[in-house]
Formats: structure tokens, C-alpha cells, sequence
């Protein structure tokens, strides 16, 4: 897609549009120029870029309110954005609307250590409230990958995940509290002062919407006792079943570790070259689990798992006996997208769930369908929750690899849904998965979806095109189904 | 006993269906068991007969999907079967307390602030919508983002935007140990010593405080549970599991007589609010029972006073709203929200919000 918009002239209504904005924003809290608007042109989903009208940065909820009212009046679309590292292209700019950034909004505004809670603004980084609580003896709990750079809005907007899910939750199990402003720029609370609200819970229902129902201007998390001890063992196995078959021995056992993740021979040789963690290259597999609690409860299951995984067959089982070796083991893993970036010249992260028995099955159709397409692919997967990360390698300056990619990705998250998963555990639909959507789902559900959008936005401004495809695009594509994915027209624009 | 399942929820979506264009108010009936709850509902009778022997338990998934018309207490038995149970504890309130109600008012029991919520294990469900279609939302994974997350806001709805045919949660192993600790000291200070604990990493699985004692109480593997248990002191409880159950089910003395009774929910530490009547601390503090004949009115101010919530939960005043009033704008977004569910208004109108 290469649409940039750069030749845009502002018709009179956009002019009237700016101005007013103008108005409501700080100084230099609009941008215009093609320049300044490079910078937002894409989301951590690079392949779509598209430069918007223009980007607004308020810093104030009123800023924000002035912003959606006047959009909503003159109907301009706005995209709101938080740090911009989403993978599913959701905060891709539309040409003909606001890109609201809320990149100003980076203050914790009060730490509440007696109620285990925070209330930050939506551009606090992830792991900065962690930071900022650790001397309390507490932390926030969902860890994305991308916890360094990822914003908490937008961590609310994706409902994102993270290698802790399974014991400790998404971000819709650890937020108690939102205040949202609506397309026509009211401020609500979602949520309560304590574990619930009053009402529908619209909270649930906000949480993972995308930005397509409000803007979130304030999040008051929940926060955690730091474990006492914490302890990983990392298993090797010459057999991706065998490795399966030991994440449903420790389930079977009752433990609950706080991270359960595998690795592909594809990803441990690109990880091992990257950050030398030490991980075994010859494994077709090998399996992160970490145990956290009191120092007797984690010894005793260290043990458990530890026999436990033999039993299962890995060649080999290390623990992980400091904080040094422990975070060696991580590091191989969390830095799993950037090592496999080093051996292709690009990739593209899928994000299917499955039920954990399918697994096998599903790697072996990956493997079918990555020589079918003639492109690589390598898999980390959170086994503790069944979502599986394929990285498609390919080359985009090779012409058709890019689309190539595409429809190989699409074939795999259609392969999870039919083994009863999802096309995305954590990253969103955004524009990416938009016409996997229509494979998800039926066309009342899709109704359903849009009756539910139509009722906080009637106009339909917040970031339009995105997470929820019309009935109309899903009809024509159930045509194109029969071609296999293989879309004809392929020089049409499709997002 | 899926041919049995389908044909009786097709008949009820075209009972459904037919209301929808008559726009013949619907009052949608259960098992029964929390009848009590909630607002009157004005409409005809619409007994939900769906069959009620219908799990379907995946253990080395972590997660049941099970009919709504299944009793509480069958899945909970066939759960246990395979060593596992819903983390969150639902109370039932009588024998024949269904699935469908289980979501449809959705409470949790004591282990409410340590486990989540029945929202929170909620992962996917079928339920017919207010026009009469059969959908499906969410599924049996334990992360899906894809399109709204509508299961969830199922939780706690009333029926007022669905009837409920069918939900999956995640579940989680029994714990291999318990142990109740009991410690005579006031409201007050309790909530004091439970925010000191909750900022450990005690495994705390519920905290209360009733007639003079704090009670907490420990689960997890042998080891962790005496660990714990040597580090908080106090009396040991032989009949916890006993004192849990009947908190839960509001067994216990405090939930008799006819005084009303009230529900809030606050943040955990907040202080206790100065209204007259017994309390009843749960949830670690952040669910409050209250036995209380003060005005509404007071009752909520001081509640929203504090950040939380007051839901007349029994008894009372049959004229009031037993929910706490909503701000004009948000009551404005449910009307439509409900709206987008159920366009004629037919399912359980007025059970949440008139």
C-alpha cells in the first residue's frame, strides 16, 4: 500500500477543521506539515503506512473532549495512538482524519500502595509502572514483549497479553478503573473504586475495542506482591509432541506456573545467536517454565516439574539457580522477534490461539504450508495459553514475498480458528486481520458488533475501517474464498 | 445430547424471535435460585428449558464449556472429578442454581480479589440476542481478542441483553492445601492488617472480617500453605471450608432477620464509612455487606463518598432501585447499549436500570 497523501491539499472544510482544532490545542500541539507527520505514518505493523490530515497532541482531558467534539461535529475520523508499537496496524492513520496522540498524557498520577492500585495516564510505558512501584514491593502484572516502549492505552485499547497470562491475567483481569472520552467528547468512568462496577461492564467490554469506542485518557491498574522466589527450568526436547505433551503433564499435575513458554528450532538457533543464552541449538524444541511463590512452595515444584519433564522425554532440563542465569533464560525468548529479524531481511509476526492439544497438529500444517509458500517460519508460543507466534520470514524488496507472506499468514490463522482458536490472542485485528474476521465470525455476529459500535459511536468516527469488517467485504471475500486466498485483482488495494 | 441442546435453543430463539416482532416483554426464568435480585421485571413468563446435563471439561486445557441449563453444583462435582473447580467461587443460593444464572447475575465468592472474578474466567459464550439470533462470541482459548469482548459483558447483565445458552471458563486446579486462620480484633484494625498482608506475597486465598474476627485463609501446595500459616499466626480454624461455604452462601447469622441488605463495593482499604448498621467484611475488604434500615440516599452518598457502589442486595423498599444510579451520560450509553441488543426492549426490561 503506498498511498502518502503527500500532494494533499486541505479542502475548505479541512481548513475550517485545523482552525478549529487550532484553537483547543496547546501550542505546537498540531501538526500539519508532511514532516512532522512522518513520524505517525505507522504503527509497529511497518508494511501500512499512510500519512493523516493531521496530528493532534493534547495534553488535558478538555484538550482531548475539544478535539472529539469537534471532529464529531464536522464528522472527521480520528485515530487514536499511544506509542505506536501495536502489531496489528491499528493505529494506522487515515488519510482523511486526526491522528490523536496521546503521547503528552506520560503521568503516574497517584500510586495507591493500601489499595494495590495505580492511576496513570495512557502514555505511562508499561513496564514504567512497575519501575515506579517496585520499591513498594509491588509490580504490574501483563509483561508484552514490548513492555519497555508499549504504552498502558495502548495496552487497554489491544487488551494485550504478555508470558505471565496464564497465572496472572490479560490487561482486562488487571485493570479496575478507565476514563474514556466519547466520540461526542464526554468523559466516562468504566469500572469502580473497587473490584467492580455499577452496571453493564463496559470495562470488559472497552478493554481489547481498539480505539473504535472511546479514548482512554486515564487507567487505574490493579498492582501485585512481587513473588518471594522465582525459579525456571528450561526442558530440551527432540519432539514437538513430546514438548506438548509436557505442558499438558504440568497442567494435569495442578501447577500453575507463572510462564510457560517453547521454542522452535527455528527460533532457538536465531535466538542463540543473538543474545547467547546458552540454549541447546540441536533441540527441535525446547520449554520455559517458571515457578514463583514462597521459597518452599517453588522448591517443591521445581522438583515436580523438573521429574515431570524427564518423564516426558527431554533430552535435558537445567534450573535456572540465580537471577543472572534466570534472566539469561528469558532473554533468549523475549528477544525471540528481534533475533529472527536478524536472519531475514523482514518477517511478519502471526498471532493465532489454539487449544494446547491441537498443537502438533498445527506446527505440522505450519511446516506443510511454509513449503507450499516457499518461505521460512519460525514459532515462540505462549504453551501456557495456547497462542502461537509464527514469524513468516520473507523479503519485501523481492517482488510477491510481501504477499506471499500475507496469504501464508492468512492460511495459518484460518487453519487455528477451524482447530477451535482464534486469529488473535493479544495483538488485535486492527487492519491486519480484518478479512480473517469474517472467517471468526458469522454476519449476525458481525452485526451484533456493529449494533455495539453504533451505540457509542453513531457517526462512526473512531478509528473507522479497522477490527470489525463491514458485511459487504466479508460477502465479497466469501466469493474470493473459493480461489483458495488467492485473491484475484491482486493490484486492487485491500486495506 | 448436542441434537438435544440444538433443537431446544432453536425453539427458544424463535419464541425469542416472535416476541421480537410482537414486542411482548420477556421475563426471563431460571432456576429460580436468585430470583431475588435485581429490579422487577415487567413481561410474560419465559421459563428457559434447556437441558441440563450438558459439560464438556477439557482439563489439560484449563477450561469447561458447559450448557447454562447444567446445575452449579453438577459442574462444580464433575470439575472436582478431574481435580479442578471455577477459581472463583459462585455462590448458588439454593440447590438449583443453573449456569445461566451463574452469568447472568454474575457473583463471586471470597476468593473474589486473590482468583478474579466469574467475568474474568469467563472465555467465550452462546447466548440469543434480544431479535432473536443465536451468537457466539469469544471461545475456549484463554486469550482472544477478536471483535468485542461481548462473553464478558454477559457478566453481571441480568439477561437484559441475551438469554445465555452457553458459556466456557477457564478453570484451575484444586488447591492442594488450605488452612484458616482466625484472629479476634475489630473492623477497623482488620482492614488495616489485610492491606499490610495483601502487600506481601502471602498466598492468600479470602480475608474477612466477621463478629470480631478477622479470618484469612491460605491455599496452595503443602509446603507454600504451612509456610504461610507459620508467617501470618492466629487461631486455626477446623471447619473453615465450613465458614467459607456459609459466607458465601450467606449461611452465616448475619444474613438472617429482615433488615435490608446491602452490597458495597469499594476500594479494599477505604475506611469504613460512618452509617448505621451491622457490617460484614468480604473480599478483602472491597465487598461490604451492610444490615441497614438508613436511607438510600445516605447509604449511597457515603458509598460514592469513598469511590464505590451501593446495590441493595435483599429486602428493603420494593419502590427503590436496588442498583446505584448511574450519571446521566453513562445511563444514556446502557439504554443504548441494551438497545443494540435487544432493539424492542423485550428481554427482562427493567431488571438492571429502568
Amino acid at each position: 500500500m503506498s498511498d502518502e497523501s503527500s500532494d494533499f491539499k486541505p479542502s475548505p472544510d479541512t481548513r475550517l477543521a485545523l482552525g478549529q482544532l487550532q484553537m483547543v490545542l496547546p501550542e505546537g500541539g498540531l501538526l500539519i506539515d508532511a514532516e512532522s507527520l512522518r513520524p505517525y505514518e505507522c504503527d509497529g505493523l511497518s508494511a501500512y503506512r499512510r500519512l493523516p490530515l493531521a496530528v493532534a497532541l493534547p495534553e488535558t482531558v478538555d484538550q482531548v473532549q475539544g478535539v472529539m467534539r469537534i471532529c464529531h461535529r464536522l464528522g472527521i475520523p480520528v485515530v487514536a495512538r499511544g506509542a505506536g508499537t501495536g502489531l496489528s496496524g491499528g493505529a494506522l492513520p487515515l488519510e482523511n482524519g486526526i491522528l490523536l496522540s496521546l503521547a503528552r498524557f506520560n503521568r503516574i498520577v497517584e500510586i495507591d500502595a493500601a489499595n494495590r492500585r495505580a492511576r496513570v495516564q495512557p502514555g505511562v510505558r508499561n513496564l514504567a509502572i512497575s519501575e515506579a512501584v517496585a520499591p513498594l514491593g509491588l509490580y504490574y502484572a501483563p509483561d508484552p514483549s514490548s513492555q519497555i516502549a508499549c504504552s498502558i492505552g495502548g495496552n487497554v485499547a489491544e487488551n494485550s497479553g504478555g508470558v505471565h497470562c496464564l497465572k496472572y491475567g490479560l490487561t482486562v483481569h488487571n485493570v479496575q478503573q478507565v476514563e474514556m472520552i466519547t466520540a461526542e467528547g464526554e468523559q466516562l468512568l468504566l469500572g469502580g473504586g473497587g473490584l467492580d462496577g455499577p452496571g453493564y461492564d463496559l470495562l470488559a467490554l472497552v478493554t481489547g475495542s481498539e480505539g473504535l469506542l472511546g479514548v482512554i485518557t486515564e487507567v487505574t491498574v490493579k498492582l501485585l506482591p512481587r513473588p518471594a522466589h522465582v525459579s525456571v527450568l528450561l526442558a530440551a526436547f527432540d519432539d514437538i509432541e513430546a514438548a506438548g505433551n509436557a505442558v499438558a503433564g504440568i497442567i494435569a499435575a495442578g501447577i500453575v506456573p507463572a510462564g510457560l513458554e517453547m521454542m522452535d528450532n527455528p527460533s532457538i538457533r536465531a535466538a542463540e545467536d543473538f543474545v547467547h543464552a546458552g540454549y541447546p541449538v540441536d533441540a527441535t524444541a525446547i520449554l520455559l517454565c517458571e515457578l514463583d511463590g514462597s521459597e518452599a512452595e517453588v522448591a517443591a515444584q521445581v522438583e515436580q516439574v523438573s521429574a515431570l519433564l524427564q518423564r516426558a522425554g527431554a533430552g535435558e532440563v537445567r534450573t535456572a539457580s540465580d537471577t543472572d542465569e534466570r534472566q539469561r533464560f528469558w532473554a533468549g525468548r523475549k528477544a525471540a522477534f528481534p533475533a529472527v529479524g536478524r536472519i531475514s531481511p523482514d518477517y511478519y509476526c502471526m498471532d493465532g490461539t489454539i487449544p494446547r492439544h491441537r498443537l502438533a497438529e498445527i506446527l505440522s500444517r505450519i511446516a506443510n504450508l511454509s513449503d507450499e509458500y516457499g518461505l521460512r517460519v519460525a514459532n515462540v508460543f505462549h504453551a501456557g495459553d495456547g497462542n502461537l507466534h509464527p514469524l513468516i520470514l520473507y523479503d519485501a524488496n523481492r517482488p510477491g514475498e510481501l504477499e506471499r507472506a500475507e496469504q501464508l499468514g492468512a492460511r495459518i490463522l484460518e487453519a487455528s480458528v477451524e482447530v477451535g482458536g482464534s486469529i488473535t490472542g493479544e495483538h488485535g485485528v486492527g487492519i491486519e486481520k480484518i478479512d480473517q474476521m469474517c472467517v471468526q465470525f458469522n454476519s449476525d455476529e458481525l452485526a451484533q458488533f456493529h449494533a455495539v459500535k453504533a451505540a457509542f459511536d453513531t457517526k462512526g468516527i473512531l478509528n473507522p475501517g479497522k477490527a470489525v469488517p463491514t458485511l459487504h467485504r466479508c460477502a465479497e471475500l466469501g466469493a474470493m474464498h473459493v480461489h483458495k486466498g488467492e485473491l484475484p485483482f491482486p493490484e486492487l488495494e485491500r486495506f | 445430547m448436542e441434537a438435544a441442546l440444538n433443537e431446544a435453543e432453536q425453539r427458544l430463539a424463535e419464541a425469542v424471535h416472535a416476541a421480537h416482532v410482537a414486542a411482548r416483554p420477556l421475563r426471563l426464568l431460571g432456576s429460580g435460585s436468585k430470583s431475588f435480585y435485581g429490579n422487577p421485571v415487567e413481561g410474560d413468563d419465559f421459563p428457559l428449558t434447556l437441558p441440563t446435563d450438558s459439560i464438556r471439561h477439557q482439563p489439560s486445557e484449563l477450561v469447561v464449556t458447559v450448557g447454562a441449563g447444567t446445575r452449579l453444583a453438577d459442574l462444580e462435582t464433575v470439575l472436582a472429578e478431574g481435580g479442578q473447580m471455577l477459581p472463583f467461587e459462585p455462590p448458588h443460593f439454593g440447590p438449583r442454581a443453573s449456569v445461566g444464572g451463574l452469568v447472568a447475575c454474575g457473583f463471586s465468592g471470597p476468593a473474589r480479589p486473590f482468583s478474579g472474578s466469574a467475568r474474568d474466567h469467563l472465555l467465550g459464550c452462546r447466548i440469543i440476542n434480544g431479535s432473536g439470533r443465536i451468537l457466539h462470541f469469544g471461545g475456549e482459548v484463554m486469550k482472544n481478542v477478536a471483535g468485542y469482548d461481548i462473553s464478558r459483558l454477559m457478566c453481571a447483565s441480568l439477561g437484559t441483553l441475551g438469554v445465555i445458552l452457553e458459556a466456557s471458563f477457564k478453570v484451575l486446579p484444586i488447591p492442594a492445601a488450605q488452612h484458616t486462620l482466625r484472629r479476634p480484633m475489630d473492623a477497623k484494625q482488620a482492614l488495616l492488617e489485610i492491606a499490610t498482608l495483601t502487600r506481601s506475597p502471602l498466598p492468600l486465598s479470602a480475608a474477612a472480617h466477621y463478629a470480631g474476627h478477622l479470618y484469612l485463609r491460605v491455599s496452595g501446595s503443602e509446603s507454600g500453605v504451612q509456610a504461610a500459616v507459620t508467617e501470618i499466626g492466629g487461631e486455626t480454624l477446623e471447619d473453615g471450608i465450613q465458614f467459607w461455604s456459609d459466607l458465601r452462601e450467606q449461611r452465616l447469622a448475619f444474613f438472617d432477620g429482615e433488615r435490608p441488605l446491602w452490597r458495597l463495593s469499594v476500594p479494599p482499604a477505604s475506611a469504613l464509612p460512618d452509617l448505621p448498621g451491622d457490617w460484614l467484611l468480604d473480599w478483602a475488604g472491597a465487598q461490604r455487606w451492610l444490615r441497614s434500615s438508613a436511607d438510600a440516599t445516605q447509604i449511597r452518598a457515603a458509598t460514592e463518598a469513598v469511590g464505590g457502589h451501593a446495590t441493595l442486595f435483599r429486602g428493603g423498599d420494593d419502590s427503590l432501585n436496588v442498583f446505584h444510579p448511574l450519571p446521566d451520560n453513562l445511563l444514556a450509553l446502557h439504554r443504548r447499549v441494551k438497545q443494540s441488543f435487544d432493539p424492542a426492549g423485550i428481554l427482562n426490561r427493567g431488571a438492571l436500570y429502568p
